[in-house]
């Protein structure tokens, strides 16, 4: 009886483990299963985007957060706009965000990725995921760091910073100006354009 | 010459200064006049600039374009290094000297980029980043011709990382040799850029502002050498401005 029970607690503790993997884990996790993914898939090497946002969604879209991203580029035009405004600006910018990321990955080559050990406490609800990327020689490592907060489903990232470049305050200012410009509408208007454009080509072989 | 064309576009930039009307971003008061200029060099980047570096890519088998790059990167070591120690960082500029020493025999003048692979990674400074750890503020930013974003503290380092060039140094009295490596680097360093070109036609709304946004941010995060102070402005929906 004791022993059922400790295996039991030994059991929920472990699943538990399971649904919220620490937040480096995550991230290490996810992106090995996504380059392992494009390695296998001869259309994505070649450069169909639409097969890489296939991927995508499937497997990087439930880790983020977009709604919190929509919020932190629009900055205090967030408060203006109405629910189901935000819900379409969240909308719009995640398939944007997942177009980019889809021509990015067209053209993936393999590289080799280090993690920075986390510094964070075991009670931190956010924390930021460091981690670098070799290119073959004669380059600078690219920093890729990813900014991830404690949900009840698990860690979700809101931020990818590229070279200390933020995904998502890049486009405060273009933001900005459009709601200046043209409004709440405006912008969910542009938004929705630039996401009915053909996808972006990949570059060229190499 | 690209001193000279440099001088011209300050000039140019700083006459026109009085007149520009300020859009959206304070860093950017010249904004009217560097949109035309990013009009401008996006013309002949797309139509000259990108297809020489397409053919170049095309032509030239991946090893041999990673040797041209790596030379040129092992030049510009020596005067990362120098960079280095001006901010300070005397491990930085030992690691950097030593990646010199090492790419340039075992690398076979800078062919190979071994040092990288013995734990030597390459960094990146340049004169306007030292201004900026000595305190210098950026200044306006502006667009380039040819050469791209900048801000008026990082254009004067950009004229002193132009003199302290090697290809600049060491061939000085063999001009149509040095134009030659000169364009040689400006191809290699295009055509590296290729994918990411392709990316950034599909992420921006508005290509302008957000090259200017990124640049800011990349600039920003090279003089903390990758760990810049939290701005305000990072809370969520505080007001940029």
């Amino acid at each position: 009886m004791k022993n059922a029970l400790g295996f039991l607690v030994v059991l929920l503790a472990s699943l538990a483990q399971a649904q919220t993997p620490a937040p480096d884990v995550l991230v290490k996790t996810i992106t090995d299963e996504v380059a392992a993914a494009i390695k296998k898939d001869k259309d994505i090497q070649a450069g169909d985007t639409a097969k890489a946002a296939e991927l995508i969604e499937a497997k990087i879209v439930p880790h983020f957060n977009f709604t919190r991203m929509a919020r932190i580029a629009m900055a205090r035009n967030w408060r203006t706009a109405t629910p189901e405004q935000q819900k379409q600006i969240a909308a719009e910018f995640k398939t944007l965000l997942v177009r980019t990321y889809s021509t990015a990955l067209v053209n993936y080559k393999e590289e080799k990725i280090d993690y920075k050990p986390l510094r964070a406490k075991p009670e931190d609800d956010e924390v930021t995921v460091k981690s670098e990327v070799r290119p073959s020689g004669g380059t600078q490592p690219v920093s890729i760091d990813y900014e991830m907060e404690k949900t009840p489903n698990g860690w979700k990232v809101y931020d990818v910073k590229v070279g200390g470049v933020s995904l998502v305050t890049t486009y405060r200012d273009t933001f900005a100006s459009e709601v200046r410009e043209r409004g709440i509408e405006g912008l969910i208007k542009s938004l929705a354009a630039k996401n009915r454009e053909p996808a972006g080509q990949k570059a060229g072989k190499s | 010459m690209a001193v000279k064309r440099l001088c011209a576009a300050l000039i140019l930039a700083g006459s026109l200064a009085g007149c520009a009307t300020s859009g959206g971003n304070p860093a950017d008061p010249l904004e009217k006049v560097n949109r035309a200029v990013f009009a401008f060099n996006d013309a002949a980047d797309k139509v000259l600039i990108t297809p020489v570096a397409k053919g170049y890519r095309a032509v030239l088998p991946g090893f041999l374009r990673t040797g041209i790059a790596n030379f040129f990167s092992n030049l510009e070591d020596v005067w990362i290094s120098v960079n280095d120690v001006l901010q300070g960082k005397f491990q930085e500029g030992s690691e950097d000297f030593t990646r010199v020493i090492f790419n340039t025999t075992f690398g076979i003048g800078g062919v190979f980029d071994f040092a990288s692979d013995v734990g030597l990674p390459k960094h990146s400074e340049d004169f306007g980043q030292t201004l900026g750890v000595w305190g210098v503020t950026s200044g306006p930013y502006v667009v380039l011709p040819f050469f791209g974003p900048s801000t008026f503290r990082d254009s004067f380092g950009f004229v002193v990382d132009g003199r302290a060039d090697l290809v600049y140094r060491l061939v000085d009295d063999d001009v149509p040799l040095r134009n030659v490596l000169y364009g040689t680097r400006a191809i290699s360093n295009r055509a590296n850029l290729l994918d990411a070109s392709s990316v950034l036609e599909q992420a921006a709304l508005d290509r302008y502002s957000f090259v200017r946004d990124a640049w800011l941010q990349r600039r920003r995060n090279q003089i903390y050498d990758g760990n810049p102070p939290r701005e305000k402005d990072d809370a969520d929906d505080e007001p940029t401005k």
